[in-house]
């Protein structure tokens, strides 16, 4: 195991980096936290969506987040490897499609839990602002989505550690990320299979019990704020 | 692409049963799953609510570590790592069934446990203490307590959240393709990459997928309508 460790430990951290393209645990957090930096907004876009009082915008919308709901994470990166050469018209690098893969789902999910903030915002905070002389649009922007983003902070931190697992799936496509590198250790050593898959479960474990330690105590955090 | 959309190669044929039996096998998975995850997942739920520590301790643990990996990087443990750590005469047993299979089902059952266990522990905290103490007053042990007054009502809450476990479990049984078990996605990568007809095997797979997951969804809605008390 030690052994293991000593002689594939900057391999597991980043891959061949700085000589080739940058790998393992690094490109694990890259993919993860690319992918949240857009899911984000595109999930506020899809909750607003999903609440919006014009239905030709809210029924697509919620067709849209419904069906990538519905369907495995694995279905969603294949379509992404068929459409997204053809709607960018150039080969892009795998991680690249996967980043997209993985922000297109990761927002449909974050839609869901915006749209419980936004729910969850009183219906009296929307009338004292069109009180105050807002429009529809400043009473969204300034009132209603601070409030319903700062209720969901935790859940938010619960989606990235649901991401960091989900990068994982960059194995079945080929992405030399943590998971992939240590299946290649794996290949290359034979006989310490046990090991190698601990090792990164145990990697995987710090990370997103960490995580879910910090959302944990931000959720007590905030319910302090409104006693 | 000789056709715009032609899905009758997907009707009928060798594709066509392979996308049967792919659906089929991951029916299978997610069915035996389900049944030994809901078993697994109230006994870990009643272990973590024991009046005994340790039990309390081993439960959080499972939980936590189990809840905190990737599901793909425990499949590659029990079909990779496990074998290193079994007696031979088991593993030639193994190795002469269907491995990956079994792989694939038990790391899938205690991934699904852990969450279930979550679930079935916030329904039983849901019931109100008073119960298991006149329980517990009636003579009842901790068990006894626990099947016969907690459970019954707490199960009946849990149906929505389980009903949801069902469905993240029929999804991420498709990770068992990564340990060449040939479920849904296994065999629509296969017609995928002998067809070439990327977009037609995409949207037979995902329409399978939506179809099964509306049907978990209205068959939970009747039986949530059906099983709430008068």
């Amino acid at each position: 195991m030690l052994e293991i460790l000593r002689e594939n430990w900057l391999y597991l951290l980043v891959g061949r980096y700085p000589e080739g393209p940058l790998g393992g645990l690094a490109l694990t957090l890259v993919l993860a936290s690319v992918s949240l930096a857009l899911a984000l907004p595109g999930g506020v876009l899809l909750a607003l969506g999903r609440v919006s009082h014009r239905r030709w915008l809210r029924w697509p919308v919620s067709a849209f987040v419904f069906t990538v709901r519905g369907l495995p994470l694995i279905m969603v990166i294949f379509w992404a490897y068929f459409l997204v050469p053809i709607a960018l018209g150039v080969a892009v690098p795998g991680y690249v499609t996967m980043i997209y893969a993985l922000a297109f789902f990761t927002a449909a999910y974050l839609a869901e839990i915006i749209r419980a903030g936004i729910e969850a915002v009183p219906r009296g905070q929307i009338e004292a602002a069109h009180s105050l002389g807002l429009d529809r649009f400043h009473t969204t922007l300034r009132v209603v989505l601070p409030q319903a983003l700062r209720n969901v902070i935790p859940s938010l931190v619960n989606q990235f550690v649901s991401l960091t697992k989900d990068t994982s799936l960059a194995f079945i496509v080929g992405i030399n990320e943590l998971t992939y590198a240590a299946s290649q250790i794996n290949n290359r050593t034979l006989n310490h299979p046990a090991e190698i898959f601990a090792l990164v479960a145990v990697t995987y474990f710090l990370i997103c019990y960490g995580l879910t330690a910090y959302s944990r105590y931000l959720e007590r955090r905030l319910a302090w704020g409104h006693r | 692409m000789d056709k715009p959309l032609d899905l009758s190669f997907l009707l009928s044929g060798q594709y066509h049963d392979a996308l049967v039996a792919g659906l089929v096998t991951t029916l299978e998975l997610s069915g035996l799953v389900a049944v030994v995850a809901l078993a697994l997942g109230v006994l870990v739920a009643v272990m973590r609510l024991a009046p005994t520590a340790p039990l309390r301790w081993i439960a959080a643990a499972f939980i936590e570590v189990i809840r905190n990996t990737p599901l793909l990087v425990q499949l590659l443990f029990w079909y990779f790592g496990a074998p290193q750590l079994l007696p031979q005469r088991l593993l030639d047993w193994l190795y002469a069934g269907n491995f990956e299979f079994v792989a694939a089902f038990v790391g899938l059952a205690l991934y699904t446990a852990a969450f279930v266990a979550e679930d079935i522990r916030s329904g039983i905290r849901a019931i109100p203490r008073t119960q298991m103490e006149a329980a517990r007053a009636c003579g009842m042990h901790f068990v006894q307590s626990m099947r016969l007054v907690i459970l019954p009502q707490a199960l009946r809450a849990m149906v929505p959240a389980l009903t949801n476990q069902l469905l993240n479990l029929l999804k991420n049984s498709s990770l068992a393709m990564a340990i060449g078990v040939a479920e849904l996605m296994y065999q629509t990568r296969e017609i995928e990459s002998y067809t070439f007809r990327s977009f037609e095997s995409f949207a037979a797979a995902t329409a399978i997928y939506l179809v099964l997951s509306i049907l978990i969804t209205i068959a939970a809605a009747g039986f949530e309508r059906r099983s709430k008390p008068a």
